[in-house]
């Protein structure tokens, strides 16, 4: 049985007029049937992001589908073909913020065969939310969200053991698939990994700490979701700033762009990709700000002293650490289609502010989600299928290991023909 | 000033990204500008972006003719104070073309005819990327829209076949007569926007604060009492004090009852709000997929 109720138990009033400080990216993965919506309503609906009007439109829609539980789903489940089909087409952003935070949360489909979406929705995720239900322990679909987490790089993942009100809010229960999940995440690199029991229909250590698991002494999912610090990790990696535009400004050079990793100050000495020319940051400004210094994630305009002219596609790097530079790299596909992805076949691709034309000189191997095992793929990589190729660029890239730095790690595949984007790369 | 890595620094960062990206990647932008709050945000992360260069496109509005004066005043205000060039197309003339129908309901608006006269416009100048300020948040439809929402050649949206996001590596390239909707404000919420105003200290059309206006109530929505609208049977304006949570169209922008006269009371009031802002847009009401239904022919 679905238990997508309306959480009940007291609104908790986490309601401030002050400003959040900064922003946490997350997926949500699980299935339906593990309260991903209902974990995910909880947290909307406690901090008031979910309105009045909104429970109404879901009530109706639910009522109209003759469900007789409130059908989260219907919050953004927002189009027509969905509603009437009840499947999530594609990833889902929703919203919710605390004093401390705005959270920004991707939801996507439980359905495995759909790994596009799960990839597109962790491409700016910063941390995972994997959720099981308590009565069935790990499944298949737990084993795969982790692997994927492994495979992209996730440093943060919280494993949600819900439906804790259904087991008795056994510490036992809990305890053994903790034990379990520890067993199998050994040997993944992923560094930061907790566990927290919960029932997100009552609440319990979903924002308040749970009367019925005294057991349980760590933090809420909230307080957890509140405390992981992921901007100090961006901003300790080398300066990298690919450069969109250069501004049409006199008797200056202005590059606009956004702060892709690291930090930079004014007198600071880079590097500019390619050639290596080394250049000085005269000064750092948004429109009438002068800024002293800028970290990853900030869009600015750097004004450099004189030298070669520059342009789109353009990387700036710290002089001490500099980008790795090479026309053959190797790189973990996921594959998008329609069509397969062959050997030879040319493509175009999106790395950092540039456009490249490639092609794939060998199939490596193709990667079964399931095991994380190796497979020969003569015959092409297929629609949602993820694995190495070694692709040949036209010209060189400037790039670091994607597991090291995402900005200058990831990038996209384009058709030539119809432009639609139709795969993503992790370059080894 | 420290750069500072606060969330609204976060969200700014990431619209300029987006504006600077598709003027990169697109020949002839423009921006929509309707007066509301989303889109005067719009137009000072586009001079963000560019300055001290004045942003490379021109502002375009789509006026129905149902306008509130001070939307009017406010937007040829803002547009001499930016030195930005201003395009604007009238929803008359694609009436009197024959291009469009006026409404013959009860309840007459011109919100849904706008999109032809949007498309033509666009087809005139050929625009081939339309920046807007529709975000995420507002409305169901409007949840898995992207940055970049690709239009095909006949303006059209096709929510089954929108590309995949992934990272920041937005792909705005397109065939001829292919354009995009450009959605820098995807990521923020009402309450965002506002704290942004505060912060930046940005100027708002004064019908976003309380003020004593007679309205008329109809099936929930206070509606401004204007020329445009029909009174029916059994109404009677009212005055009350009254605010907008949205600009647009007065024929269908409903009000709410409000005392908040300052941006810091605005952003009180919305924090404590049981409901959303389209819940008062009577366009939005008007069946469960409206909204769907006008992007599908090529609304915002």
């Amino acid at each position: 049985m679905q238990q997508n109720r309306m959480p009940e138990g007291k609104k908790t009033n986490l309601l401030s007029t002050e400003t959040p400080t900064d922003v946490l990216r997350f997926l949500a993965a699980g299935n339906v049937d593990d309260g991903k919506s209902t974990l995910i309503g909880r947290l909307l609906y406690d901090s008031r992001a979910v309105m009045k009007d909104q429970l109404e439109a879901v009530t109706r829609a639910s009522q109209n589908k003759g469900k007789d539980f409130l059908d989260l789903s219907f919050l953004t489940d927002g189009l027509q073909a969905e509603r009437e089909q009840g499947i999530t087409i594609d990833v889902a952003y929703r919203y919710f913020s605390t004093p401390k935070r705005k959270f920004i949360v991707a939801d996507t489909p439980g359905h495995w065969e759909y790994t596009r979406n799960m990839v597109t929705g962790a491409s700016n995720a910063d941390l995972m939310l994997i959720l099981v239900d308590a009565r069935n322990g790990l499944t298949e679909q737990t084993y795969r969200h982790t692997l994927l987490a492994s495979l992209l790089g996730f440093k943060h993942l919280i494993l949600c053991v819900n439906k804790m009100d259904t087991v008795g809010f056994k510490e036992a229960v809990f305890e053994d698939l903790v034990a379990a999940f520890k067993v199998f995440t050994a040997t993944l690199n992923i560094p930061s990994i907790s566990c927290v029991p919960v029932s997100a229909l009552k609440g319990d250590n979903v924002v308040q700490p749970s009367a019925s698991m005294p057991w349980y002494k760590d933090k809420t999912l909230l307080e957890q979701l509140e405390e992981v610090n992921v901007a100090a990790e961006l901003e300790q990696l080398p300066f990298r700033f690919p450069v969109q535009l250069v501004l049409p400004v006199q008797d200056n050079v202005v590059l606009a762009g956004q702060v892709e990793s690291g930090r930079i100050k004014v007198g600071d000495k880079v590097q500019v990709h390619p050639g290596g020319e080394e250049r000085t940051v005269l000064k750092i400004q948004l429109m009438d700000q002068t800024l002293e210094e800028a970290v990853a994630t900030n869009s600015v305009s750097l004004v450099l002293d004189e030298g070669k002219p520059l342009q789109r596609g353009n990387l700036l790097s710290a002089t001490g650490d500099l980008p790795l530079i090479s026309d053959k790299i190797k790189v973990e596909v996921c594959w998008f289609g329609p069509g397969k992805l062959l050997v030879g076949q040319p493509l175009l691709v999106k790395h950092t502010t540039r456009f490249v034309k490639a092609e794939v000189l060998e199939i490596v191997h193709k990667t079964d989600v399931a095991t994380l095992k190796q497979m020969p793929a003569q015959n092409g990589l297929e629609m949602n299928e993820i694995g190495e190729v070694l692709l040949q660029t036209e010209e060189p890239l400037y790039y670091g290991p994607y597991l090291v730095n995402k900005g200058t790690g990831s990038l996209i595949f384009i058709c030539p023909r119809s432009f639609e984007t139709i795969g993503a790369g992790l370059i080894r | 000033m420290p750069a500072a890595n606060n969330y609204l620094t976060y969200l700014e960062s990431e619209a300029i990204f987006v504006i600077r990206e598709a003027v990169a990647q697109c020949a002839k932008p423009v921006l929509l500008f309707s007066g509301g709050k989303d889109s005067l945000v719009l137009v000072h992360l586009a001079r963000k972006a560019f300055w001290p260069a004045l942003p490379p496109f021109p502002l375009l509005h789509i006026d129905t003719g149902h306008n509130f004066p001070e939307t009017i005043t406010f937007r040829d205000k803002l547009v001499q104070k930016t030195g930005m060039e201003l395009i604007v197309r009238e929803v008359e003339d694609s009436i009197r073309n024959g291009r469009v129908e006026e409404e013959k309901s009860l309840n007459p608006s011109r919100n849904r005819q706008q999109s032809v006269t949007l498309l033509d416009a666009i087809a005139e100048f050929g625009f081939d990327a339309a920046f807007g300020g529709a975000r995420r948040d507002e409305e169901k439809a409007r949840a898995k829209e992207r940055f970049f929402s690709h239009r095909d050649a006949s303006g059209k949206w096709n929510p089954h076949n929108q590309r995949p996001e992934l990272w920041n590596l937005f792909n705005g390239l397109h065939l001829p007569g292919e354009h995009f909707r450009i959605f820098p404000l995807s990521n923020w919420t009402e309450l965002d926007v506002w704290r942004y105003i505060q912060q930046e200290n940005l100027e708002v059309p004064d019908l976003y604060f309380a003020h004593n206006r007679k309205v008329v109530n109809r099936q929930g929505s206070l509606l401004a009492h204007t020329e445009f609208i029909n009174i029916l049977p059994g109404e009677i304006p009212e005055e009350k004090q009254v605010r907008f949570r949205t600009v647009g169209d007065a024929t269908c922008t409903g009000a709410v009852e409000s005392r908040a006269e300052t941006i810091a009371e605005i952003i009180a009031e919305i924090s404590v709000s049981e409901t959303t802002e389209r819940n008062t847009r009577a366009d939005d009401l008007r069946s469960e997929t409206a909204m769907e239904d006008r992007k599908l022919e090529g609304y915002f």
